[in-house]
C-alpha cells in the first residue's frame, strides 16, 4: 500500500498546494465515517458523479474516514432533503445535489425546508443540456426541427425524466415559446430517455452531454441546439438558443453541501476537502469529456448564487402552474 | 382458525378500501383536485395516477368478500378446521419469540446493532435455547465482532450505533 | 473467424497473473457478498468500485479494475443461491426463485444436491450467454433497442402469465396476494405524473416507496421462520446433511434429472436479460414459472423440484451476462448493478456506446475473456466452499435462528441503509406470519412488487404514446404477438375450468 500512496503524491501534491491557498488546514477533523447522501438513485448522472467524487477522495487519500455513499431518491429529493435536515451529526453529513434541491422545497412547501440553511461545501460543475433527435428524422437544423414538431402537433413526442424536472421546465418553455404542441412522456432517468430515441422511439429529447454521448458518437443522435449561454467546446457546431433569438439558458447544479447546523470548522474542513477534489486531474478530465461548465464555488458566493436560482424556479414553477 | 379466517377476511377488506381511500388523494401541493379524480382514464392520455392502485385495492376488496362467500359455504380449508389459530404454543411462541424480535429492534434504535446483536443472542439462546453460558458468550461476542468487520470495515456500511456511538470512535482510528 | 480470433487473444490477456488474480479475488468476495442476506452484486459492486482505481494506478488502463468487478457481480450471482437455500433468505431479487425449490430441498436434506445443481446450473447458464454475447452482441443489441414501452410491458403481462399457477389452490387469496404486491408497487412517487401515491401518515420513509427486500426478507427471513418455529415445536425441521466430498460428488451426479430447467433458464434469462427495462429477476422468475408451466409434473414444483433449482439459477447467471450488452453497446445498464459497472468505466475515461467494439476493442475482448474465465473459477470456488456452507445447516436450530433473525434485520439495513425499512420490514415478517397460517401464499405478492413497478409506468407510457388506446398492445409487430401469448396462458385455466363444467352434466 505505500507504494500506491507514494504513486499518488505527485497529484495530490499539486492538489493540496491549491487546495491550501483556498482555506488553511482547519481544526476539523471527521472523526467517523462521513454520510454522503446522494440526492437520486443508484446509476444516474448524480450518482455517477457522487461516486467519482468518493473515488477521487479514496484515491488520492483526501480525507482520514471514508465517505459513505447513501442514496436517497425519494420524492424528487424530499427524502434526502429531510434526512439531512434531520441528521444527528451535521458536522459528518454531506449531500450531492441537483436542482431538484430548489424545486422539490418550492413545490413541498410542507417540507418545512429553508435551502439557506445548508452549509454551502462547494459547487462541482453545472449540467448543460442540448435538445437531441434521432438522424433519421433528417432534421439538422433547430429551425427545421420547430417545422416538423410544429406540423406533427401532438403526435410530435418528446421524453423526460418526469414532471416538473429541469427537461420539463425546458419543454414546457418551448411549447409555450414557439407554438408547439408536444407530448411529454416522462421516464426513469435521462439514459432511458436517451435510448428511447435512439431507437426512435421518441422523436426529441433533452439530455444532458453525458447521457447522449454514445449515441452522438455513433451519429444515432444529433445535437441541434444548445440550451447555454456559449456554445460548448465539445459541439462547436451547434448553436445556442440564445444565438437563435430565444432568451433562455438552462443549467443544473452538481453542488455539495453541509446538512444544516454544520460548524464553521467542519464546513471549512469540507469547502477544502472538495477544492482539492475539484481540482484534481480525475475531476478536471471529467468535467471536459462530459462537457460540463461552471467554476468552483463555494461559500457566501454559493449562497448568492442559490438566491438567484430559487428566484429563478420559483418563476418557472409558477408560470407552468406548478406551484400557486 | 375457523373465526380467524373470518377476521382476517374482514380486517383486510377493511384496509383494502382504507386503500382505495388513500389511492384517491390529490396531491398536497394542488388542493383543487378533488378526491377520486385520478383514478379513472385521463383523455388521451390513459390511466391517472390513481387507477393502478385503486382498482387494484378494489379487486384486493373483491377477494376479500369472495374469501368470506367461501368461508360461509365452507369451501376453504381454514374454514373447516376446527384447530385454533394459535393453539397455547403457538401463543408462547410469538410472545418469545416474537416479542424478542420486537424487543430486538427497539433495542437497536437506542444501543444501536453492535449493543442489540449480543443482548438477543443473550436472551435467544440462553432464556429460550437453553445453551450454556460458554456457547452464549462464544457466539454471542463472535457474532458481533464479524458483523463489525464485515459490514462497518470490509463493506464500509456503518450500522447505526445509537448511543454507544463514542466507543466507536477509538476503533475507526485503528481500523478506517 | 474474426471473432474467434479477438477472443482468443482477449482469454490470453485475462489469464494473465494480474487480471486471474482479481479474478479470483473478485469471485471469492462476490461469493460472501452475495451469500449475506440483502446483499446483493450491486452492494459489492458499489463498494468496491473506489478500490478499483487503485487497481487502476497499478496497471493502467481499464480492463484489470473492470475484470475485478465482473468478477465480483459473477461470484454474487452463484453466492445469492447459498442464502436462498441454506437459510430459505432470498440473498437479492435474483434469487428469489431459488427459494421456491431450494428451501424445501434443504429441509428435506437434500441442501447439498440444490446446492450442487445451483452451482452448476449458473455455470452452464453463464457460459451460454457468454457464447450469445460474444457471437451476436451488436445484431443484440439493435433487438434491444426496437423494445419499446408496449413491448416491455407485454412481456410483463407474459412473466404474470407464466406464474398464473404460482399460487395455492385458493383463487380469492392467490389473487389478494397479487393485488396486495401491485397495490405496494405504487406507494411513493409517481414518475409519470410527479405525484406522491399512499404515503401513509405522511411518513418520508414511504416516499421511496416499497423496496424489494422489504418484502421479502420480512416475508422469508420473519414470515417463514416464525411460522417453522411454530409449526416444529422447537424440533430441528432440517434432516442433517452429509457433508462429505462423496456426498457433493453424488449430488453432481444428479443434476441429470435438471437438464431441462437449465435449457430453459439459460435461454430466456440471456433474452430477458439484454432488455434494458428488465433485468435479472424477471428473468429469473419467469424461468422459473415455463419450467414449471411445460413440466410433465408441475406439481413437483415448489416441493424440491431439482430443475426448479436450476431454472432460476440459470437465468440469472445468463441474464446478468445479457445485462452487461444493453450497458456496453448502448451505454444503458439493464439493472443497478450494470448501472454501477456503467459509472465505473465512465470514470475510468471509456464512452461505452455503439462505438465501444470499435473504438475500445483492446478492452472489450480481454473483458468478454474473463467473463469466460471468471465463470470457471466462480463454479470451482462455489463447489469447492458448498462445505463450509453446508455446516451452518448443522448448526442447533435455536442458534441458527436467532442468526437468521439478525441477518435479516442487518441485512434490510445494508441494503438500503434506512432505519424505517428495517422496522417496516419486521411488521411485513409478523403480517406474513399470519397470512401463513390462514394459507395465504406469499410468493405471488413478492413476484408483483418485482414485476409491478416495471409494468405499471410501461403501461401508462405506452397509452400516452397511444392516446389511451389499448390497441398499441396488438397492432405492434413485437407487443402483440408476445400479448396474444401472454393472454392465452392467462384465460386459459379458465377455459378449461369452464370446458370441465361442461361436459359434466351437472
Amino acid at each position: 500500500m505505500t507504494f500506491t500512496k507514494r504513486a499518488f503524491i505527485g497529484l495530490a501534491g499539486a492538489a493540496a498546494m491549491t487546495g491550501l491557498m483556498v482555506t488553511p488546514a482547519a481544526a476539523f477533523e471527521p472523526t467517523k465515517p462521513i454520510d454522503f447522501i446522494i440526492m437520486a438513485g443508484k446509476g444516474g448522472g448524480a450518482d455517477k458523479m457522487a461516486r467519482l467524487m468518493q473515488a477521487i477522495v479514496e484515491k488520492e487519500d483526501l480525507s482520514s474516514r471514508p465517505l459513505v455513499p447513501t442514496n436517497k431518491s425519494g420524492g424528487s429529493g424530499a427524502e434526502a432533503l429531510i434526512a439531512a435536515k434531520g441528521a444527528a451529526d451535521p458536522d459528518h453529513t454531506i449531500m450531492v445535489t441537483l436542482n431538484s434541491f430548489f424545486t422539490t422545497p418550492l413545490r413541498q412547501p410542507g417540507l418545512e425546508i429553508d435551502n439557506m440553511a445548508f452549509a454551502p461545501v462547494g459547487r462541482m460543475a453545472e449540467d448543460t443540456f442540448l435538445l437531441w433527435v434521432h438522424k433519421d428524422s433528417g432534421i439538422t437544423t433547430f429551425e427545421g426541427f420547430l417545422e416538423t414538431a410544429k406540423a406533427d402537433g401532438n403526435a410530435w413526442v418528446m421524453g423526460g425524466t418526469g414532471k416538473n424536472s429541469e427537461d420539463n421546465i425546458i419543454t414546457d418553455f418551448l411549447n409555450g415559446n414557439y407554438g408547439l404542441d408536444m407530448k411529454y412522456i416522462p421516464y426513469k432517468g435521462g439514459g432511458a430517455v436517451a435510448k428511447q430515441v435512439a431507437g426512435k422511439q421518441l422523436n426529441s429529447s433533452v439530455n444532458n452531454p453525458s447521457e447522449a454521448l454514445g449515441f452522438y458518437e455513433s451519429g444515432d443522435m444529433v445535437p441541434l441546439v444548445a440550451f447555454t449561454d456559449e456554445r460548448l467546446p465539445m459541439f462547436p457546431d451547434v448553436p445556442t438558443l440564445k444565438e437563435k433569438g430565444g432568451d433562455f439558458s438552462y443549467f443544473m447544479q452538481r453542488a455539495v453541501v453541509g446538512a444544516p447546523g454544520m460548524s464553521d470548522e467542519a464546513l471549512a474542513y469540507y469547502t477544502d476537502l472538495f477544492t482539492k477534489v475539484y481540482n484534481s486531474a480525475d475531476w478536471q478530465e471529467y468535467k471536459t469529456k462530459k462537457s460540463l461548465m461552471g467554476d468552483f464555488m463555494s461559500g457566501q458566493e454559493l449562497k448568492d448564487y442559490w438566491e438567484v436560482q430559487i428566484a429563478r424556479h420559483d418563476d418557472i414553477l409558477r408560470a407552468s402552474g406548478a406551484i400557486k | 382458525m375457523r373465526r380467524a379466517e373470518l377476521i382476517t377476511a374482514i380486517i383486510l377488506g377493511i384496509l383494502s378500501l382504507a386503500l382505495m381511500w388513500k389511492a384517491g388523494e390529490a396531491p398536497s401541493w394542488n388542493p383543487d383536485i378533488a378526491r377520486f379524480d385520478n383514478i379513472g382514464m385521463i383523455d388521451g392520455e390513459g390511466p391517472g395516477s390513481g387507477f393502478w392502485p385503486f382498482w387494484l385495492s378494489f379487486a384486493m376488496f373483491g377477494s376479500c368478500v369472495w374469501i368470506c362467500i367461501n368461508w360461509v359455504r365452507g369451501t376453504s380449508a381454514p374454514s373447516q378446521s376446527e384447530e385454533p389459530f394459535l393453539d397455547e404454543y403457538g401463543q408462547r411462541t410469538l410472545i418469545t419469540v416474537g416479542g424478542g424480535l420486537i424487543g430486538f429492534l427497539l433495542v437497536i434504535y437506542v444501543l444501536g446493532f453492535y449493543g442489540a446483536i449480543p443482548l438477543f443472542l443473550i436472551y435467544y439462546m440462553r432464556f429460550l435455547g437453553r445453551h450454556s453460558w460458554f456457547a452464549t458468550a462464544c457466539v454471542a461476542g463472535g457474532m458481533t465482532v464479524f458483523c463489525f468487520f464485515f459490514f462497518d470495515i470490509a463493506m464500509r456500511i456503518v450500522l447505526p450505533k445509537g448511543v454507544l456511538e463514542p466507543l466507536f470512535i477509538p476503533l475507526y482510528d485503528i481500523f478506517l | 473467424m474474426d471473432v474467434l480470433l479477438s477472443l482468443y487473444g482477449g482469454i490470453l490477456i485475462a489469464l494473465e497473473p494480474i487480471n486471474l488474480g482479481l479474478a479470483i479475488v473478485g469471485v471469492i468476495v462476490g461469493l460472501f457478498v452475495g451469500a449475506m442476506p440483502g446483499l446483493g452484486s450491486v452492494n459489492g459492486v458499489a463498494i468496491l468500485l473506489p478500490f478499483t482505481f487503485i487497481i487502476q494506478s497499478f496497471t493502467g488502463g481499464a480492463t484489470s479494475p473492470m475484470i475485478f468487478l465482473a468478477s465480483i457481480y459473477y461470484g454474487a450471482m452463484y453466492g445469492g443461491a447459498i442464502s436462498s437455500i441454506t437459510l430459505g433468505i432470498p440473498g437479492a431479487s435474483t434469487a428469489v426463485a431459488t427459494t421456491f425449490d431450494g428451501r424445501p430441498m434443504a429441509l428435506a436434506g437434500k441442501a447439498h444436491v440444490a446446492l450442487v445443481a445451483a452451482a452448476i446450473a449458473s455455470f452452464i447458464g453463464g457460459t451460454f450467454s457468454n457464447v450469445m454475447f460474444t457471437a451476436f452482441a451488436p445484431a443484440l443489441a439493435s433487438v434491444a433497442l426496437s423494445f419499446g414501452d408496449p413491448e416491455v410491458f407485454a412481456l410483463m403481462l407474459l412473466a404474470f402469465a407464466t406464474f398464473v399457477g404460482l399460487g395455492g389452490d385458493d383463487i380469492p387469496k392467490t389473487i389478494f396476494s397479487i393485488c396486495v404486491g401491485l397495490v405496494l408497487a405504487t406507494v411513493g412517487f409517481d414518475i409519470i405524473s410527479g405525484e406522491p401515491r399512499l404515503i401513509f401518515f405522511d411518513i418520508t420513509g414511504f416516499s421511496h416507496g416499497i423496496r424489494f427486500l422489504v418484502l421479502a426478507i420480512g416475508v422469508y427471513g420473519i414470515g417463514e421462520m416464525l411460522w417453522t418455529i411454530n409449526t416444529s415445536r422447537y424440533g430441528t425441521t432440517m434432516t442433517k446433511v452429509d457433508v462429505s466430498f462423496a456426498s457433493i460428488f453424488e449430488a453432481i451426479k444428479e443434476f441429470r434429472f435438471a437438464w431441462r430447467g437449465t435449457m430453459i433458464g439459460s435461454a430466456m434469462g440471456f433474452f430477458v436479460g439484454i432488455l434494458p427495462a428488465a433485468g435479472a429477476t424477471p428473468g429469473s422468475l419467469m424461468s422459473y414459472g415455463v419450467a414449471k408451466l411445460t413440466s410433465k409434473d408441475p406439481d413437483k414444483f415448489g416441493k424440491g423440484e431439482i430443475n426448479g433449482i436450476a431454472a432460476p439459477e440459470a437465468a440469472n447467471n445468463s441474464a446478468s451476462t445479457g445485462a452487461m450488452l444493453p450497458m456496453m453497446t448502448l451505454g444503458i445498464p439493464g439493472s443497478p448493478t450494470t448501472a454501477v459497472l456503467l459509472a465505473g468505466m465512465v470514470i475510468w475515461g471509456l464512452q461505452p456506446g455503439p462505438l465501444l467494439f470499435t473504438n475500445q476493442p483492446d478492452f472489450v475482448w480481454p473483458l468478454i475473456g474473463s467473463f469466460y474465465i471468471a465463470n470457471v473459477i466462480a463454479v470451482l470456488v462455489n463447489l469447492a466452499f458448498i462445505p463450509v456452507f453446508l455446516w451452518m445447516l448443522r448448526m442447533p436450530f435455536t442458534i441458527l435462528s436467532p442468526m437468521i433473525f439478525i441477518l435479516s434485520l442487518v441485512g434490510t439495513y445494508a441494503a438500503y441503509l434506512d432505519m424505517f425499512d428495517v422496522s417496516l420490514m419486521v411488521i411485513v415478517g409478523f403480517a406474513a406470519f399470519f397470512l401463513r397460517i390462514l394459507d395465504y401464499p406469499v410468493a405471488p405478492a413478492v413476484l408483483a412488487i418485482v414485476l409491478g413497478p416495471i409494468a405499471e409506468p410501461k403501461l401508462r407510457q405506452s397509452l400516452l404514446f397511444s392516446d389511451g388506446d389499448f390497441s398499441i398492445f396488438f397492432t405492434r409487430p413485437i407487443a402483440g404477438p408476445i400479448t396474444v401469448v401472454a393472454l392465452i396462458l392467462i384465460f386459459l385455466p379458465l377455459l378449461k375450468f369452464i370446458k370441465d363444467k361442461l361436459k359434466k352434466p351437472a
